[in-house]
């Protein structure tokens, strides 16, 4: 047997094709938005359509492909649209015009009923102040989504409870939620949404009310768990570092629109223009930046004397190892031990400084 | 003196301009043949319906006749000690048993128990259907935008209207005793439960609704499982001040035939005995705060772990 048909409250790991295909989306939020989408189109700014026409510009010609079972972030700050794009996913907010794909059906055109269904069965939400029901305990709270879903309390209470030992929350299922510190409502609310089974999981700014400390912890816990689980999780945030940490995919969105898409290194090495530039200098670039995007793709099977290193490691970790041995060059190897190329200590030290301080000093 | 004055310095200068400080008011004959319509057309309605609107009245006359038996029948110690359980179960606290009880005893001391247990039993069956009716009334507020916008106007006619203005088709229509003053009292007391379920339901975090809307809930689901839990404590608000109302509208409805606590005071001021009108003006006020004290307590320990999570 495989693990996923053994872990906890899986009956269904593979319904389907859990990737999310989001093409043309506007959403204009104002008394007659429909009226503006071609003009939009056609080149009409956030600010004038603001100023002159009254509505406001939510999501800009939006196209995402969301790969299944990976982690995408959608990163903005405030008024970016990011909280607007999450809740077209599963419908919470309708939209002007687009289309968003899910194994082969468009949400934005299922019934009511259709839709209750899609959200009872193929999405679980997180919310960023947890949406918890205060007058339910914790394992009551976790039922919920099961509840609606109308399975039988005894099979509910079943499933809650391993997701709530799994979670770290024994003990106190019985509590309120206005009883438990934030991290700990923020637990409840992944097991809720862990205990609905569904292939899609979307975390509205899950962690951005949580203290530094505790919201590390709950990404290092999150990781975990997607290792096991293989979700596609659509990860909403304005933390850059939580976006590069938790990012299988990221894509950032600014004014309704998006300015760049791509995986952690596309973001650091490559900033599509000044405004990602500005966000990637304060990042910690030794803890995200991997060897592989350094690295020179060259052969060396003649090399055998000089130290390896695994492919994806990151600068922090392969500096440290270089300055230990007594050589400045390592070979990057994959999985099975395959060398793919080398990498220098020079090299390394490049990478650290940012484009936006290389630019500056020159 | 000043405003002839006035009225002078313009009748002088336009003597025409006299309908400018006279309403243009409606023919007498008109209105008066309006006034004939309308209180005819009534009167026809009492005397053509009247018996059909008695029996149809007549269960609700049963009921009430049935519970002030009970409550008056019943015996004394045993009224006290389910007032005091009652207390108990809504507030898990002594002092409030301990309070119900002494205003029990005290009005019995001093020879009110009967009219007193005539008036529970009034506001007992008054607050029962105004929640049976008010609940549901507030929820289809709060649904129907355009029959939210209705009620508002109704409620706020209801609330301002003074009620000896409708207790006067109320009596032409059911005549004097139990069943009018028993609508009049409901009349009265019934539009802050309306208003409050309506509140509640609208005060309900949106977070939380979202969180209900993204797991699939129907809007039956959403009602019953997040909106009325979490309205309940505003709801609970809403109950006492219909008790609270309620108790109010005993005096005038004694008016219409109502026994009890209320039809003393009425003497009382028919009299001038002051000592009558004390006595039991305060047994009402013992009764209101028996009741105030006991839905409060039980609205606060239903929001005991509602308060704002913790950051």
């Amino acid at each position: 047997m495989d693990t996923g048909c053994r872990s906890i409250g899986v009956q269904r790991m593979n319904k389907g094709d859990a990737s999310i295909e989001i093409r043309d989306l506007y959403k204009i939020f104002g008394g007659s938005p429909r009226q503006y989408v071609q003009a939009v189109r056609d080149g009409l700014s956030k600010a004038e359509l603001g100023k002159v026409h009254g509505h406001i510009l939510g999501l800009n010609n939006i196209n995402i492909s969301m790969p299944a079972g990976k982690i995408q972030v959608v990163m903005g700050l405030s008024g970016s649209g990011k909280s607007t794009l999450i809740r077209h996913i599963n419908r919470l907010i309708e939209p002007t015009s687009g289309s968003i794909i899910i194994d082969g059906r468009n949400i934005l055109e299922m019934s009511e009923v259709e839709l209750r269904e899609f959200r009872r069965n193929q999405t679980a939400m997180v919310f960023q102040r947890f949406g918890l029901l205060p007058h339910r305990t914790v394992i009551d709270n976790v039922t919920f989504g099961l509840e609606v879903r109308g399975i039988e309390a005894s099979k509910c209470r079943q499933i809650a409870m391993r997701w709530i030992d799994r979670v770290g929350l024994i003990g106190f299922e019985h509590r309120y939620p206005n009883e438990l510190s934030g991290g700990m409502q923020q637990r409840v609310g992944l097991a809720r949404a862990l205990s609905n089974d569904a292939s899609i999981l979307l975390m509205d700014e899950a962690y951005s009310a949580l203290d530094p400390l505790i919201r590390t912890d709950m990404q290092t816990m999150l990781l975990e768990l997607q290792a096991e689980l293989k979700k596609t999780i659509v990860f909403i945030t304005h933390d850059l570092d939580e976006a590069l940490r938790l990012g299988d995919r990221i894509v950032i969105l600014r004014d309704g629109s998006i300015i760049q898409q791509g995986d952690s290194q596309d973001i650091l090495l490559r900033p599509a223009d000044d405004y990602i530039e500005r966000f990637v200098k304060d990042v910690n670039r030794a803890r995200f930046i991997r060897i592989d995007a350094v690295m020179d793709r060259a052969p060396c099977s003649e090399k055998a004397s000089l130290p390896r290193l695994k492919s994806g490691t990151t600068l922090e970790v392969a500096a440290k190892e270089l300055t230990n041995s007594t050589y400045d060059q390592a070979v990057v190897v994959d999985g099975s031990s395959e060398p793919l190329g080398l990498v220098s200590l020079r090299q390394i030290t490049a990478a650290l400084s940012s484009p936006a301080e290389t630019k500056s000093s020159a | 003196m000043a405003a002839r004055a006035i009225n002078g310095v313009f009748t002088i200068g336009h003597p025409n301009m006299d309908w400018l400080f006279k309403f243009p008011q409606l023919d007498p004959d008109v209105l008066l043949t309006v006034k004939r319509a309308i209180d005819g057309s009534l009167r026809a309605l009492t005397r053509d319906y009247g018996d059909a609107i008695e029996n149809f009245f007549y269960p609700l006359q049963r009921v009430l006749i049935f519970f002030e038996a009970v409550i008056t029948g019943a015996p004394w110690p045993l009224i006290v000690l389910a007032l005091a359980a009652i207390a108990w179960f809504a507030a898990r606290k002594w002092s409030v048993v301990a309070a119900v009880v002494g205003t029990l005893i005290a009005i019995g001391l001093i020879g009110l128990w009967q009219d007193a247990m005539k008036t529970i039993s009034l506001v007992f069956t008054a607050t029962i259907f105004s929640i049976a009716i008010g609940i549901p009334l507030g929820i289809l507020m709060n649904r129907n935008r355009r029959v939210g916008g209705v009620m508002q106007t109704v409620l706020d006619v209801m609330q301002t209207m003074p009620p000896f203005v409708y207790l006067i088709p109320v009596v032409m229509l059911l005549g004097i005793g139990r069943v009018p003053g028993f609508i009049a009292v409901v009349i009265y007391a019934i539009p802050p439960i309306i208003r409050l379920t309506d509140l509640g339901i609208r005060l309900v975090d949106k977070e939380v609704l979202e969180a209900a809307d993204a797991y699939g809930c129907s809007r039956g689901q959403k009602l019953w499982k997040v909106q009325m839990p979490l309205a309940m404590p505003t709801i609970m608000a809403g109950i006492n001040q219909t008790i609270m109302m309620a108790l109010g509208m005993v005096v005038i409805a004694s008016m219409i035939g109502v026994q009890g606590l209320g039809l003393n005071v009425l003497q009382a001021i028919a009299n001038q005995y002051f000592t009558q009108g004390i006595f039991n003006g305060f047994a009402i006020v013992g009764i209101a705060i028996i009741f105030d004290r006991i839905s409060q307590a039980y609205g606060h320990r239903l929001q005991k772990h509602r308060g704002a999570a913790h950051e």
